[in-house]
């Protein structure tokens, strides 16, 4: 008879057959998304001589089904930076709750310092625009997140997203930066996720191919960019909406309108297409 | 129709099941586009041919001659795309010869997805077909599986959705010879900067009832730097371990000698100082 | 070193044609989805050694399959400084292949630099600092640093030292060496140029009697040339490096850097 605890309230080998215990001996990593469920499709991003805009659609897909319709998929920080996602909603939702702590904790700290009266920092020129002294940029919350996803990935343990960061850097210059589920960064003048990468950087590449570039644009030609480009993607990408969130950061914050609509939609070609091949009818 | 020999295919199936990997075909990992015109049809490409990471060609033809009047853009595997272009440009050119008829651009591109769709993919030939025929302009799409598809204007390869977000930002209904050729080549620079499979330079080529124009190289953004330094090599550089000469008397007894012009120009290599 | 030659000992690289290769063990037809924790993002680096300089040079393309991520990613980095922008730095750690882990490793080379400097109050050997690197990689033996990493500095005796790495740890000091995706372009040319390798003295001999070509220091002005040079070729052959060369010239008056403009098809 056996007696360890293991084996109580077990069927008997010698009557059942060996009890399968694999559930016992649980070795593996714990992992949460092994592949992503509910996705969002492209976020895209363009710098200009005063901050960054970026859109992204309020789509959220179940593999081909167009489920939820009204998904924000950008998120101010801080009021100084915004980050989009792409990827899975749930890690999106989980990343958008641990941002929020972190927001609050920030917001408690920059409250404790100006509370205690050190007049002496006051005095020196605020280095991040629209953040208070001591509190994350767009640059250190791309760092933070840039760590966290990279941390996921050595556990096996990834969070599904391509993430892109925009504000300003402690240099209070335009900041826009990226970030994916195996932690990999890096920052361009302008950047996309999903089928953006594919579809809209070509286009924002031409209007802004090299920070001197990027530094010429105003706010009036980035918005226009950003909206052709998400033309192109309702036109082109089979997994996205013609309702979209456009964000735009600059020193005096973020400007996040969330109810955007595609205009002036073109489909002047659809007239004179006559089937596939030899029909003329 | 003769087709293919498939007497090694039990040979090689049982080399790759023990791990032996398929050869690398050289792929034309390529932009390529067409867009209708009032008055005629443009095709354009890149020239860049890949095998894996590899440039196999920086200057290849991408753009295929079927018969005068019909042109193809090819991408996939080169092999593919230039056989079954040359086989259907000589069965049209027989065709129009029973005929006596100038050959259309619906037999062309019926000819093509019938043959791509009996070999259900395994010919993986990506083609634009346009051409100016009795009935019209056309501009088609071949998919390797047979698929096909009609529309004012059309990309493919790997650099199709560079290219697509310059039509869909760019194209208008009413357009001139110049703008198309325009728009054609502002695509396939979108694919050449945007799209790694391209590169090089852009082909273009203009079909109109009158003629075709077949503009070769018609932009080269990408001419190769100068080279810094000389890498040129004193005579007897390289050890020679053994030497034997073979006189062109001696060759004579075997085989016709000419003597051919030495070659000149540009792509001269150099050689010792 | 054997590891250095052999393409991508650890994993397949974007699948640029379809891989055919049989997987073992899982039923024909069978897809297994799971999280793929690597990626080759492309990309080459590049070093030689002179006699009282080293240089370090990288492209700046990030790649991700075909699409390019970004124009200005910097492969190079410099070491075990005492500021941020480590203005006072002695070192250049060169990474390519896996972009994030490259960062990681540099973060954590860079870490270890200062904590010496910190303890020891004064900066840390290249040789030190190579065998620490070593160490650090092969530490993540069963789930290593997707990076081929190359290290150059000054020696005690003030000489170009270059140390060339495996991505478990496997170094050895050079007079140089090419990395990453180009790297199989690059190291013939090295090998004539630099080490005047398959060059010998005309008319010294019959045979294998021939006398090899007598290897010289180069100055900084060719080595230079034979960077950009190198890198040009690169560009024309290899479709994952291109947009821009950043070259890092150590000398004992400190570190030089310079960008220059590559391909960007």
């Amino acid at each position: 008879m056996d007696h360890r605890p293991q084996a109580w309230g077990r069927p008997r080998d010698d009557v059942y057959g060996p009890y399968d215990a694999s559930y016992l001996h649980n070795n593996q990593p714990k992992t949460a998304t092994q592949s992503p469920i509910v996705t969002g499709t492209s976020v895209i991003a363009i710098k200009f001589k005063d901050g960054v805009v970026m859109a992204a659609d309020n789509l959220a897909s179940y593999g081909s089904l167009a489920r939820f319709t009204d998904v924000k998929r950008l998120r101010p920080f801080l009021s100084t930076s915004v980050v989009g996602f792409g990827g899975d909603v749930s890690d999106m939702q989980f990343l958008d709750r641990h941002l929020n702590e972190l927001a609050i904790d920030e917001a408690y700290e920059a409250e404790g310092c100006s509370a205690g009266g050190l007049g002496s920092s006051a005095q020196e020129p605020d280095a991040s625009p629209g953040a208070s002294k001591g509190q994350l940029n767009a640059a250190n919350l791309h760092k933070y997140l840039t760590k966290l996803m990279y941390r996921r990935r050595n556990s096996f343990d990834p969070l599904w997203n391509q993430i892109l960061v925009a504000g300003f850097d402690s240099a209070s210059a335009p900041f826009l930066a990226s970030v994916d589920l195996r932690g990999t960064a890096f920052t361009s003048p302008s950047l996309a996720t999903g089928y953006g990468a594919m579809l809209a950087q070509p286009i924002m590449r031409k209007y802004a191919a090299t920070e001197e570039d990027a530094a010429k644009l105003t706010r009036d030609d980035a918005v226009r960019v950003v909206r052709e480009c998400m033309k192109v993607l309702f036109y082109r990408d089979a997994r996205s909406l013609d309702r979209f969130s456009l964000a735009v950061v600059t020193r005096d914050g973020v400007d996040i309108s969330e109810d955007e609509v595609l205009e002036q939609q073109s489909w002047a070609f659809a007239e004179r297409i006559r089937g596939y091949g030899t029909q003329t009818v | 129709m003769p087709g293919f020999d498939f007497s090694n295919y039990n040979r090689n199936a049982a080399l790759h099941a023990r791990g032996m990997p398929l050869p690398k075909a050289t792929s034309t990992g390529t932009t390529i586009v067409g867009c209708l015109y009032d008055g005629g049809v443009v095709i354009a490409a890149d020239t860049r041919a890949t095998s894996g990471p590899i440039v196999a060609d920086k200057n290849c033809e991408k753009l295929h001659y079927i018969s005068s009047n019909i042109w193809c853009a090819g991408a996939g595997t080169a092999a593919d795309t230039e056989f079954t272009t040359a086989l259907v440009s000589s069965q049209l050119e027989l065709h129009s010869l029973s005929t006596g008829r100038k050959p259309r651009v619906v037999t062309c591109m019926t000819l093509l997805k019938q043959h791509l769709f009996r070999h259900q993919g395994y010919i993986g030939a990506y083609l634009v077909v346009a051409g100016v025929d009795p009935t019209g302009t056309h501009l088609f799409t071949v998919h390797a599986h047979g698929s096909t598809d009609k529309l004012p204007y059309v990309t493919m390869g790997s650099g199709s959705l560079a290219a697509m977000s310059v039509f869909e930002t760019q194209w208008k209904p009413q357009l001139t010879r110049d703008e198309a050729v325009k728009l054609c080549a502002d695509a396939i620079e979108a694919g050449i900067w945007n799209d790694l499979g391209s590169g090089s330079n852009v082909d273009v080529a203009v079909i109109t009832a009158e003629k075709t124009t077949l503009l070769r190289n018609y932009l080269r953004p990408n001419e190769r730097s100068q080279k810094l330094g000389r890498y040129v090599f004193p005579k007897g550089t390289t050890a020679v371990l053994n030497e034997k000469i073979i006189r062109k008397e001696d060759l004579s007894k075997f085989v016709t000698v000419h003597d051919l012009p030495t070659e000149t120009g540009d792509d001269k290599m150099e050689i010792d100082a | 070193m054997a590891a250095m030659f052999s393409q991508n000992p650890l994993m397949n690289g974007p699948n640029y044609s379809v891989n055919d290769a049989p997987r073992i063990g899982a039923p024909e037809g069978a897809r297994e989805h799971r999280f793929d924790p690597y990626t080759d993002n492309g990309g080459s680096t590049l070093a030689i050694a002179g006699a009282d300089f080293a240089i370090m040079a990288g492209d700046t393309r990030l790649t991700s399959g075909y699409s390019i991520n970004s124009r200005f990613h910097p492969k190079l980095f410099k070491i075990g400084g005492t500021t941020a922008d480590q203005k006072d730095a002695t070192i250049v750690l060169s990474v390519v292949g896996f972009a994030a882990d490259g960062e990681a490793l540099k973060e954590r080379l860079d870490a270890i630099c200062k904590m010496y400097r910190y303890r020891h109050g004064k900066p840390m050997s290249v040789k030190a600092c190579a065998q620490r690197l070593s160490t650090i990689l092969y530490g993540k033996r069963f789930f290593p640093y997707y990076a081929y990493a190359i290290l150059a500095g000054l020696d005690e005796e003030g000489k170009g030292a270059v140390y060339s790495y495996d991505p478990v740890g496997s170094y050895e000091r050079e007079q140089c060496r090419a990395g990453g995706a180009a790297a199989s372009l690059i190291m013939p040319f090295l090998d004539n140029q630099v080490n005047f390798k398959n060059q010998y003295i005309p008319n010294s001999g019959e045979g294998h009697a021939l006398v090899e070509r007598e290897r010289r220091p180069l100055t900084r002005r060719e080595v230079e040339i034979l960077v950009k040079d190198a890198f040009d070729g690169a560009v024309e052959r290899h479709i994952e490096v291109g947009d821009g060369l950043q070259m890092m010239i150590i000398t004992k008056s400190g570190i030089e850097e310079v960008l220059l403009p590559l391909k960007k098809d």
